[in-house]
């Protein structure tokens, strides 16, 4: 175990920064939000969530897939993908914590499955993630439920932070090679404080209102029945069908691709959309979730039964509860799982 | 307070739209009631902010009565609603509830207090007891935005339940306008570039507004050539905020909710309030909702208006 003085974060920033790209938890008009460092940002490692995820990172809100330009009869399709690990264009995602870090899991099942995803992997391949343990979880978090461990996240590199110091500890390759860039900036030690921080931190993780979710029920077996459950239409009932809680959560991964007339040509890109918008999956028939229920309740059968009974019933929540705070009428997963989870979670 | 109950027991409504209460103090939501075994979760308190009139434009088509509490600002948004045909008046029963100031949950916790466990409120007292113990704060310190500078009274009542009496608070809603208006372009500009950046394009603000009432928003509306799902930086720090305050302009009753749902706490308010403070000056002071009939500044010509170019030459009031 390595450790270095919080006062010299900043050193540590700036010698990453140096040869590779840092994006890390920044405070910008208010709020936390993974962003690019440089000298003089407002690094917030101690902000508990950031308001969006670190899922942009790989899988960037808006991005660009490639280029049509015509001329006379001609089409021709410009390529604008980058191969970053390739160029040695390497970066370091600073301070994830363990249910962000168990959500790019979730992703890479989705996009690094075949067809790959060419876009995502680029990125994937040329991250470092730097990990950080939680140390004062709040009421809203219950990644417990999905069996992670919220005080030892894994990542090339798992970092603890306390009043004084910053713990690291390398665990891949990756994280070995980091480690040599930044080693002089160490010192040797922490052992104790990062075993103590996990006992304080694991004692207030079990105290967690919703630490004991029962989602027994949530298996593919139960699909229709769930599916059918009359609760969803009072569930839905307050739905805003705004997309607040699909973009600030983890993995979410649904895009729309969508072409943007430009004076050379045509643009195609995608961008995030959410299950919770009008035109969600509108193809040229018309659509096939014509109310807000329907949409509401694609939400979470997707989360609890369809993408666990495709991989090997991992869940595509992580207990993050951004979606707990941020809803903003107040409706959430958890409220789900609790109305249709049965009489365990009363 | 069972003016719900007696509502449904009777059968004067087929529903109430209230709160329902969450699982923690903090987070009831909005709901409908049809039974008075529902009424149980029921609740009332102070993190019922949302605003439940918008809720109207779909339950007043509904079949039978529908009862709704609103707080003094909410009935302005369902005067509004009412003057544009929205609602179907005659379909609902309004119980006008008393409010004292709600409280922002974020703000609480930003005191350093990350797991909750109970909130009270003593006069101008937020006792808040998490793990760490109790804490202390003062009430106007951590109430949400839209109610800090909040002056309204009931617009509309069909059934009255006042809980205290409400101080009028000797507050200026429009400091923060000035704020800005006494910034230059350049500053003013990077301010609302930096906030706006933020922007996650959700469209909370957009759908929670009970101005934003469009049946099909033209930005949802692929036919529309402008539909724009994509979050892109020069849009959203630059056009779509603005466009929409634009859009409900004259219209905006400043309940606040665009900026109590934000998830990046941008203060969209403020571009509101910039209009009402405009209106006020140009046409004469002027309250949208306090009415539900009657003619809008923007949309009624007199004589005196105020004529463009007075208004790009800076020389309107």
């Amino acid at each position: 175990m390595l450790k270095i003085a919080k006062e010299r974060l900043n050193e540590l920033y700036a010698r990453i920064n140096q040869t590779m790209g840092l994006f890390i938890p920044v405070k910008k008009a208010g709020e936390v939000n993974y962003a690019v460092w440089k000298e003089g940002k407002e690094v917030s490692l101690e902000t508990l969530k950031t308001v969006k995820s670190p899922k942009n990172m790989f899988f960037p809100q808006t991005e660009n897939m490639m280029k049509f330009k015509t001329e006379g009869k001609n089409l021709e399709v410009i390529d604008v993908r980058r191969d970053y690990a390739e160029e040695g264009k390497l970066f370091v995602l600073f301070g994830v914590k363990a249910c962000d870090y168990k959500a790019i899991d979730v992703l890479d099942k989705v996009f690094l499955a075949e067809p790959i995803d060419t876009y995502y992997k680029a990125r994937r391949d040329a991250s470092v993630i730097v990990t950080l343990a939680c140390s004062k979880p709040e009421e809203s978090c219950f990644c417990g439920v999905f069996g992670i461990d919220a005080t030892a996240p894994q990542g090339d590199v798992t970092t603890w932070l306390d009043e004084s110091y910053l713990y690291w500890q390398a665990n891949t390759e990756k994280g070995e090679n980091l480690t040599k860039l930044v080693a002089d900036l160490f010192e040797n030690g922490g052992d104790a404080e990062v075993r103590a921080q996990r006992q304080t931190t694991s004692e207030i993780l079990q105290k967690l209102p919703y630490a004991n979710l029962d989602l027994s029920v949530f298996k593919p077996e139960n699909l229709n029945e769930l599916f059918e459950d009359s609760a969803w239409e009072e569930m839905s009932e307050a739905c805003l069908g705004c997309g607040t809680c699909t973009f600030v959560c983890p993995t979410c991964q649904c895009f729309d691709i969508r072409d943007f007339k430009t004076n050379e040509g045509v643009l195609r890109y995608r961008c995030w959309d959410s299950c919770m918008y009008s035109d969600f999956t509108l193809m040229a028939h018309g659509n096939s979730r014509t109310t807000q229920m329907q949409r509401f309740r694609q939400r979470f059968m997707h989360k609890l039964v369809y993408y666990p009974s495709q991989n090997d019933g991992l869940y595509s929540c992580v207990g993050c509860g951004r979606c707990v705070n941020k809803c903003p009428q107040k409706l959430n997963i958890v409220k789900v799982i609790k109305t249709l989870g049965g009489k365990k979670n009363d | 307070m069972n003016a719900q109950k007696q509502l449904l027991e009777s059968g004067e409504v087929a529903r109430v739209i209230g709160w329902k209460k969450g699982d923690f103090c903090f987070d009831p939501s909005p709901a409908s009631f049809e039974t008075v075994e529902e009424l149980k979760d029921f609740v009332y308190d102070y993190f019922c902010g949302a605003n439940l009139s918008k809720y109207l434009i779909q339950m007043s088509k509904k079949e039978g009565k529908t009862a709704v509490f609103l707080k003094p600002c909410d009935t302005y948004s369902f005067n509004q609603l009412v003057k544009e045909h929205r609602i179907n008046r005659e379909n609902v029963y309004v119980i006008a509830i008393e409010c004292l100031a709600k409280l922002d949950i974020e703000k609480i916790k930003a005191n350093n207090v990350s797991f909750v466990t109970g909130v009270e409120v003593v006069d101008k007292e937020v006792k808040v007891t998490s793990i760490d113990g109790e804490i202390t704060l003062n009430k106007p310190d951590v109430v949400l935005t839209k109610c800090a500078t909040c002056n309204k009274t009931h617009q509309v009542k069909d059934e009255e339940i006042i809980l205290h009496e409400r101080p009028i608070k000797d507050v200026n809603r429009f400091e923060e306008v000035e704020k800005l208006e006494a910034m230059t372009e350049e500053e003013r500009f990077a301010f609302w570039r930096e906030q706006l950046s933020k922007c996650i394009r959700c469209n909370a603000c957009r759908n929670v507004c009970p101005a934003c009432s469009c049946v099909k928003c033209v930005f949802d509306n692929p036919a529309s050539s402008i539909s724009a799902k994509a979050n892109d930086d020069k849009f959203e720090e630059q056009l779509f905020h603005i466009i929409r305050a634009f859009h409900v302009a004259g219209r905006c009753t400043d309940c606040g909710e665009c900026s109590r749902v934000c998830p990046q706490n941008i203060p969209l308010h403020l571009l509101n309030r910039k209009f009402i403070k405009d209106i006020d000056g140009m046409y004469g002071e002027y309250q949208a909702g306090e009415t539900s009939d009657g003619k809008t500044p923007l949309t009624s010509y007199t004589e005196g208006d105020v004529e463009p170019k007075d208004v790009f030459n800076g020389e309107a009031k």
